[in-house]
């Protein structure tokens, strides 16, 4: 057990949320496992649920109206579902740890920085305060803020957006996380802010092997730095590859979709590539895979108009859902299929 | 004699400054030198690219155009008219003639009103038309940024992000405008919207004989919406070129480092990159000499003195670069 390469493993997690409206199923039978020292990319639109399935990692999902109805949370052979709120403020912060999108509201601005690393240091690590102070000082060194002794007791009013998010990060790892759940970390600041933040979370991966859990809309972003890649879509995760073979090859025809329609360095073409339509709301889900009225075989599929797929292998670290996938249909399936509306020769990826 | 050369505006050594209050007598102690002495073109139909990263200056520069910010020094003449100094009947025709589409889809729409009237406000305003006349043209303009008559009941909330650029692209297209100001349209959308939305307002340019002034820090869709491109850094132009020329010999090292900055969407081009150091330094206080020095890796000698001015290169490519290294 010991050697098992996996650090978090989520099983079937579904969390809904009840709004006046009706009941919103944020997150659907997610599953997904992150290796140790590696960089795990959840890739999505907004609304698509991978923020509420990182907060629901942390525990940290708003209850009421949340609750995680489902599904099991493995870290370190321990499920996270299962521990007291003891136990769990134990690890949250100290082996999990988290940065958020605005680095401008996760601040508190009434206090220094300083004071609120150091308070994150000692809600879990025996130090004296002036032991703490001085790590903290270290920390912000080690983020790359110039004149860290003078920063530290400075407000976060005072920063940059850059310097903030460089200050969030410091605060995460002060306390060694072996996983840090970083979410749309650079999506507010500029590209070449971003890469700095980027090229400093990947120093500080190298120096003490943490696992990252990088949550982003930006394909390029994912391209550059994750070792394996889940897709959400409305709610559920759609496709799991390594980074090199999604891109390559990807099988779920939004991905496929996502992949053809981001504008690049470099091209000349007249029109970008489409996906018709707009992303759904929790509320307002379509009946059998959520991406049909938007996918280029299931608007016209009886089958994608009724039956929902799940998430299945297809190949070495590969899944997906989309019964047109290549490998994904089984024979009984297809047999069904065929007695039921007819023959049918489909297959989504190019690939 | 404007209008024959091709130039639809003209922009000369615009320069936008902010004054600094301080005290008690709210005396002006200095100034924040947000857009400093910037010029460019551009033609009939076409679409200049203005990048940069935030606090650059772009949307200044655009908001100055329109006299959204009084300017304080330069010329911007649109067809025959100089903007800055055009009286208010002028400026009256000047505004049917230019709209802006806005970055945020959700603060830019009233939610208080009906899509109608927010899209046939302006038509109401400068023409006069009100009613059955006014709903028709409405009824038309949605349904040629891809909306349907239907909506024109329904309120702002009720729509999608993607929906509400929509909206507002309808909205700054209702009085068939010369030039349209599009300030960072696709930056707050979805991916998968983001290309609908660049593909419409390619479509509409062709069908309304538009010129666009684009706004944008991502380079990429830059890159896929303009003929031209300037790049400003601290309330500067930098380099000004042709889009293919630029991409393909990109010669100031700020451009380099934004462009090696973009993350490319392919895991197999992964490379060991050019990170710029530092940020960018504050416009009331830029440093002295050529703007970029505290963060370029060629700086030297009279980089850090002398301005550089904005010279072309390369012979007779319309190349245009402001730096002494090159």
């Amino acid at each position: 057990m010991k050697e098992d390469k996996t650090l978090l493993r989520v099983e079937g997690l579904s969390t809904h949320f009840m709004t006046e409206d009706g009941l919103a199923k944020a997150v659907q039978e997610v599953s997904l496992e992150i290796n140790s020292g590696e960089t795990f990319a959840l890739v999505g639109e907004s609304g698509c649920g991978k923020s509420v399935t990182a907060l629901s990692i942390m525990r940290l999902v708003p209850d009421p109206p949340g609750k995680i109805v489902a599904g099991k949370i493995m870290f370190r052979g321990r499920n996270l579902l299962e521990l007291s709120d003891r136990q769990m403020r134990r690890i949250r912060g100290n082996r999990i740890a988290m940065i958020f999108q605005e680095p401008m509201t996760s601040l508190n601005p009434v206090y220094t920085v300083g004071n609120q690393i150091v308070e994150a240091i000692r809600l879990h690590q025996k130090r004296s305060e002036s032991e703490a102070w001085a790590l903290a000082t270290e920390m912000l060194g080690t983020v790359g803020i110039p004149d860290p002794e003078q920063r530290v007791t400075e407000y976060p009013h005072q920063m940059s957006g850059g310097m903030r998010q460089r200050v969030m990060v410091a605060m995460a790892v002060s306390c060694n996380p072996t996983l840090l759940i970083a979410d749309e970390p650079t999506t507010a600041l500029d590209v070449t802010i971003q890469a700095q933040i980027l090229d400093l979370l990947d120093g500080l991966q190298k120096q003490n092997g943490m696992s990252i859990l990088l949550i982003t809309h930006d394909l390029g972003i994912v391209a550059e730095r994750a070792e394996d890649v889940a897709v959400m879509y409305a709610s559920r995760i759609v496709e799991v590859a390594d980074c090199e073979t999604l891109f390559a090859e990807p099988l779920h025809p939004y991905t496929e979709g996502l992949l053809k329609s981001v504008p690049r360095l470099g091209f000349a073409g007249e029109r970008l590539y489409t996906i018709p339509g707009t992303v759904p709301e929790p509320l307002g889900f379509p009946s059998g895979c959520k991406f049909h009225p938007r996918c280029p075989i299931g608007a016209g599929d009886k089958r994608c108009q009724n039956d929902e797929p799940q998430l299945r292998q297809v190949g070495d670290g590969r899944c997906v859902a989309c019964w047109y996938a290549r490998g994904y249909e089984t024979e009984a399936e297809r047999n069904e299929y065929e007695s039921k509306y007819g023959k049918h020769e489909r297959i989504s990826s190019q690939g | 004699m404007e209008s024959t050369n091709g130039y639809l505006l003209k922009v000369e050594d615009l320069k936008t400054y902010f004054p600094i209050r301080k005290g008690l007598l709210r005396r002006t102690v200095g100034y924040v030198r947000a857009v400093d002495g910037v010029s460019f073109d551009v033609r009939r139909g076409r679409t200049l690219g203005l990048v940069g990263e935030s606090g650059c200056g772009k949307t200044t520069v655009a908001r100055t155009i329109v006299r959204l910010i009084p300017a304080t020094a330069g010329r911007v003449s649109f067809e025959k008219t100089d903007i800055l100094r055009a009286d208010k009947k002028q400026m009256r025709n000047i505004r049917s003639n230019i709209s802006l589409i806005f970055q945020d889809p959700f603060g830019s729409l009233n939610p208080r009103m009906t899509v109608g009237n927010i899209v046939g406000e302006p038509l109401k305003v400068h023409k006069r038309i009100t009613g059955t006349e006014l709903m028709g043209r409405v009824g038309d303009i949605l349904s040629r940024v891809g909306l349907s008559r239907d909506h024109i009941n329904r309120y702002p909330h009720e729509f999608s992000g993607g929906q509400r650029q929509r909206i507002g692209i309808a909205r700054a297209l209702i009085l068939e405008p010369k030039l349209v100001v599009c300030d960072e349209p696709v930056s707050a959308l979805d991916v998968s919207i983001q290309s609908q939305i660049l593909n419409l307002l390619k479509d509409l340019q062709g069908e309304f004989e538009l010129t666009y002034l684009f706004i944008a820090h991502d380079l990429a869709v830059v890159e896929f919406s303009c003929d031209a491109v300037a790049v400003m850094y601290l309330g500067k132009i930098v380099e000004r070129a042709p889009a293919d020329e630029l991409y393909r010999n990109p010669l100031h090292p700020y451009t380099i480092a934004l462009m090696s900055a973009i993350p490319r969407v392919d895991p197999s081009q992964r490379r060991a990159r050019a990170v710029l150091g530092g940020e960018v330094p504050s416009a009331s206080n830029p440093p002295k000499g050529c703007r970029f020095h505290t963060r370029c890796p060629l700086a030297e000698g009279e980089c850090f003195e002398q301005t550089p001015p904005l010279e072309e290169k390369d012979g007779g490519k319309g190349h245009f670069v402001a730096c002494w290294k090159r």
